[in-house]
Formats: structure tokens, C-alpha cells, sequence
């Protein structure tokens, strides 16, 4: 059976996703966003204020996971795992 | 006779090392320990030793604080058990919260391969109980991310504890800015645990274990270890 017949007897193959955005804490010096700044004004890019550089996260999650427990799962591997709470932290979304 | 473990993570490259320094210029036993198993084969005292552990993927030990050998680890330095991290090794005992802090980018956003100098801070460990105070160790550093870093709160702990073992400084013992590498809060190079009986340090005292590598100053680190052992 192909997932297009799956679709049609209702089942929803979709995997939700997770974006998970990782930065320095604002009270943490950042020497690549300094140095991207840098960079860019050295560019001759004058209407940049700042930059922070941080890591982006692409979470699938498993098919037929309700909402809740997709935000419960998420912030916990957010908090646990994917930051360093003494310098990072953390945003996400989930997508529908 | 004192016995060593010496962790092997995937990724980790300065565990003949510190095997060659404590077996051949300590005269100590020590047994290699592998990242999956729990057990600590009745070590009287375990290394963390350098490299990239796990490819320091993510962040630098945020996946080798999760492996199995970690979690025995971490109960012997809870009970007082002796633990040394060496550079990879500090940055492990961080992420896993037996040291406080955390080790960033080097400010100068280079990896730092050289000699430097460390000034001993305190002897009231096992790790230097053997040193003087202000005594200063010609020790190399190889590292991208060594730039120590806490909080307000965290760092004034440290320096009224005397946590802070050993600082970045001139040969002569002089902090200079020049003298720090990486950038490093409080040019901080090692710190101890609230009990004393684990040290996180970023300089490779395996790597300075006899004249022929440039310097046998680390080998008194290891020294120490045994001494503290013997008196204990």
C-alpha cells in the first residue's frame, strides 16, 4: 500500500516538525556575531545595528503526535539537550 | 600503587597519552575505560582526557556527559572519588555539572596550539598540594574553545572558595593580557569542585610529562594525584 492510499482511508502520514533556534544569552559575549558585524560594515552594510550568531534545529517529529505532547517533548530536548543553560537559550515552533 | 582509569570516547585523542604519563613517567598502573560500560574497573582515580568526544558535535561534551561510563563518574567524584579533565575532559565536567561554567570560543576565534604558562593558585588540592602557591608550570595547550566562562555569582564563589587552581600568567607568574590565550574570565585556566577532588583544565599536563615534549612540569600534577592518595 502507497501513502497516497494511506490519505484516503484518513490517515495522516504527516510528521509535525519542530524549529528549534539556539542563541547566547544576551549577557554573553558573542566573537562571531562581533566579527560577522564587522565584517558586513567593513562591507560597506552601515544599516546593521548588531549581529548574534546562533544554531538552528530541524525536529521531526513522529507521525500521529497531538500538539501538546510534541510542545511538551520539544522544550524538554530544547532545555536538556540541545542548550547549555550557563550560556544559551532557547526558542521553538511548532509546524502544523 | 595507585590505580588510573583512563576514559576512551569516540573522538578522544589524548588518552595514550595520558596512559604514557601515568604507566611511564608516574609509575602508576592504569586501565583504559570505554565510553559504554559503567564500570570503573576499582580506579582509585579516572581522567577525562583530551580530544573531540563524540566529535564535539552539538557543543563541546554535551553528548559524552549522556554516556554510560559518564554517569559512574559522576558518583565516584560525588563520593570523592579523584577526577582530573584534561582539556576535552574539563569541557565534559562542565556540561555534565560537576564543575560550574562553561567553556566558549576562544576570543580569538582560532584554535591555540602552544606552550603557555599556568600560575598555581592554590595547593589545597590533591592535584597541587605538592606545588607552591604561585609556582608557575610550563604546560601546552591545544584547544578552539577554551574560553572559560561563568556568572557573576558563580565566579565570586569560585575566588572566595579559592577554587580557581591555576591561572593563565607570564613565565615569570606576571597576569598579563598577553598571557591569557583564549580569553578566559578571570584568566582562568583550571578549577576544582566545591570538595576539591575534581579538576577541569584546559593546558595538557599529559603533554608536558618529560623533558623530550619541551616540558615535564605537567608530570607534578600526576605526582601530586599519587601523593594525595598515599596520605589519604
Amino acid at each position: 500500500m502507497t501513502s497516497k492510499h494511506l490519505e484516503v482511508n484518513g490517515y495522516n502520514p504527516i510528521n509535525m516538525k519542530a524549529h528549534v533556534f539556539v542563541s547566547l544569552k544576551k549577557t554573553v559575549l558573542d566573537p562571531q556575531g562581533k566579527t560577522i558585524h564587522s565584517a558586513l560594515k567593513k562591507m560597506g552594510y552601515q544599516d546593521i545595528a548588531d549581529v548574534r550568531q546562533g544554531k538552528f534545529f530541524e525536529v521531526t517529529l513522529r507521525e500521529g503526535l497531538d500538539k501538546t505532547a510534541a510542545n511538551a517533548e520539544v522544550e524538554r530536548i530544547a532545555r536538556e539537550v540541545l542548550t547549555n543553560p550557563v550560556i544559551e537559550e532557547f526558542q521553538y515552533r511548532i509546524q502544523d | 600503587m595507585m590505580r588510573f582509569g583512563v576514559i576512551i570516547f569516540p573522538g578522544s585523542n589524548c588518552d595514550q597519552d595520558c596512559h604514557y604519563a601515568i604507566e611511564s613517567r608516574a609509575g602508576q598502573p592504569a586501565v583504559m575505560l570505554w565510553h559504554e560500560s559503567e564500570d570503573l574497573q576499582g580506579c582509585d582515580a579516572v581522567v577525562v582526557p583530551g580530544g573531540f568526544a563524540y566529535g564535539d558535535y552539538l557543543r563541546t561534551g554535551a553528548i559524552a556527559k549522556f554516556a554510560p561510563i559518564m554517569q559512574s563518574v559522576k558518583r565516584f567524584a560525588q563520593t570523592g572519588g579523584m577526577v582530573l579533565g584534561i582539556c576535552n575532559g574539563f569541557q565534559i565536567l562542565c556540561e555534565a555539572g560537576l564543575l560550574p561554567g562553561a567553556l566558549m570560543r576562544n576570543a580569538g576565534l582560532k584554535y591555540v596550539c602552544k606552550q603557555v604558562y599556568i600560575r598555581t593558585e592554590t595547593t589545597d588540592t590533591p592535584f597541587t598540594h605538592s606545588l607552591h602557591r604561585g609556582e608557575v608550570l610550563q604546560v601546552p595547550i591545544g584547544h578552539m574553545d577554551g574560553n572559560y566562562f561563568c556568572d557573576e555569582p558563580t565566579l565570586a564563589s569560585l575566588q572566595k572558595e579559592e577554587r580557581v587552581v591555576f591561572r593563565y600568567s607570564s613565565p615569570g607568574g606576571e597576569r598579563t593580557p598577553e598571557a591569557n590565550p583564549n580569553g578566559s574570565l578571570d584568566d582562568i585556566a583550571g578549577i576544582c569542585s566545591p570538595g576539591r577532588n575534581v579538576l577541569g583544565l584546559m593546558p595538557h599536563p599529559d603533554r608536558s610529562s618529560e623533558s623530550m615534549l619541551g616540558s615535564a612540569d605537567g608530570l607534578k600534577i600526576f605526582q601530586a594525584m599519587v601523593g594525595a592518595l598515599v596520605r589519604k
